[in-house]
């Protein structure tokens, strides 16, 4: 009977893998962020990131995550930003090139979303970060959509006179959209 | 000297006062390196200028059911040219936080009043359409200085050479 049973779980196991998505598709996906000066939100965003995903989407809570996002491709609203937000007192790409999320749990919440747990790493601080996100089926894949809310003095993102929250909020708002599909 | 009414004084005086601070705000942010600092004179100039706007939309309306008092007498040369100035400088009043609120919107950067009511952005983000409508909006100041320069100067020149005491038309203290 037992023997019957892992059989079972084993077959359960290869028909999950057989669906399994792992492969993240670049031109359908995209990373961006909502940042507010003055009370006004500015949208911006990173042309280039590399994400490891793999997710079962009969079973998400399975699912593991690393990205790896490159920060000089960064849009900050304005070529005047962009060129600010590089520099030392922000983000300082020349000794931190790369933010990185990679997930240690997964779990699920009310119907299609469900919670990331992980550590985000910018600026050589890692923290433990809960990323909240849904998964829809489509044709060829899934997307996966989601987002959280960066505490940037937390990452000494902005330090200086930047810190200065009442010009631009502590809290980024980070949003993702991916398309995940079988790498064949 | 028949005097405008009280609201068109002070709506003359005001809306003059806040175009005074604002004109050399935007002049001088926009060279300033990035900082918080010029993160918020941008938007005080904002806030200035959407509040200009507003105030000049009651203004028209206002100055439509209230006619001013007759002109002093001057040549009527002198008399079409003070009107022309006129009609010029409420266009400029209208057009200049126009162009400026859709080369915010343009920009990217949403125009959000007093940090608390965000105005609906006219267009989508484009930087050329951006960098155009920032020398449009420059522009057209430069000439509503121009159009100041010559309302002023014949302000004074009444005041002053004529004597005529037209200002008083405008006094806000007068009783």
């Amino acid at each position: 009977m037992n023997r019957l049973l892992i059989l079972f779980a084993a077959t359960l196991a290869f028909t999950a893998q057989a669906v399994e998505l792992n492969q993240v598709v670049p031109a359908k996906s995209q990373i961006t962020f909502v940042s507010k000066q003055m009370g006004v939100p500015v949208n911006g965003g990173f042309k280039k990131f590399a994400a490891q995903i793999i997710l079962d989407p009969a079973k998400p809570e399975a699912g593991k995550a690393s990205v790896d996002v490159d920060l000089a491709s960064i849009d900050a609203g304005s070529s005047d930003a962009d060129t600010e937000v590089k520099g030392k007192g922000w983000l300082n790409i020349a000794a931190f090139p790369k933010a990185s999320f990679v997930s240690s749990s997964v779990k699920p919440l009310v119907g299609d979303r469900y919670e990331a747990h992980g550590q985000l790493t910018v600026k050589g601080v890692s923290r433990d970060t809960v990323i909240l996100f849904s998964v829809r089926n489509d044709a060829g894949g899934a997307w996966l959509e989601g987002g959280f809310a960066l505490p940037r003095l937390q990452f000494k993102i902005g330090e200086g006179m930047w810190s200065d929250t009442s010009t631009v909020a502590d809290e980024v708002q980070v949003k993702f959209k991916l398309f995940l599909t079988t790498k064949k | 000297m028949i005097r405008y009414n009280k609201v068109s004084i002070a709506l003359h005086w005001l809306i003059g006062l806040m175009i005074f601070c604002a004109f050399p705000l935007g002049l001088y942010m926009a060279d300033l390196p990035l900082s918080p600092q010029k993160l918020q004179y941008y938007s005080w100039h904002k806030w200035a200028g959407v509040s200009i706007f507003f105030l000049v939309m009651i203004r028209i309306l206002w100055r439509t059911w209230h006619k001013p008092p007759p002109p002093v007498t001057m040549p009527n040369w002198q008399r079409l040219a003070a009107e022309a100035v006129h009609y010029l400088l409420y266009a400029c009043m209208v057009i200049v936080p126009l162009s400026g609120w859709l080369m915010s919107s343009a920009k990217g950067f949403q125009t959000v009043w007093f940090g608390v009511l965000p105005l609906p952005d006219l267009l989508d983000k484009n930087k050329e359409l951006g960098e155009t409508l920032e020398e449009v909006h420059e522009l057209l100041n430069w000439g509503m200085l121009g159009l100041v320069v010559a309302h002023v100067g014949a302000a004074f020149e009444h005041q002053f050479i004529k004597k005529d005491g037209l200002i008083g038309r405008m006094n806000p203290f007068a009783k």
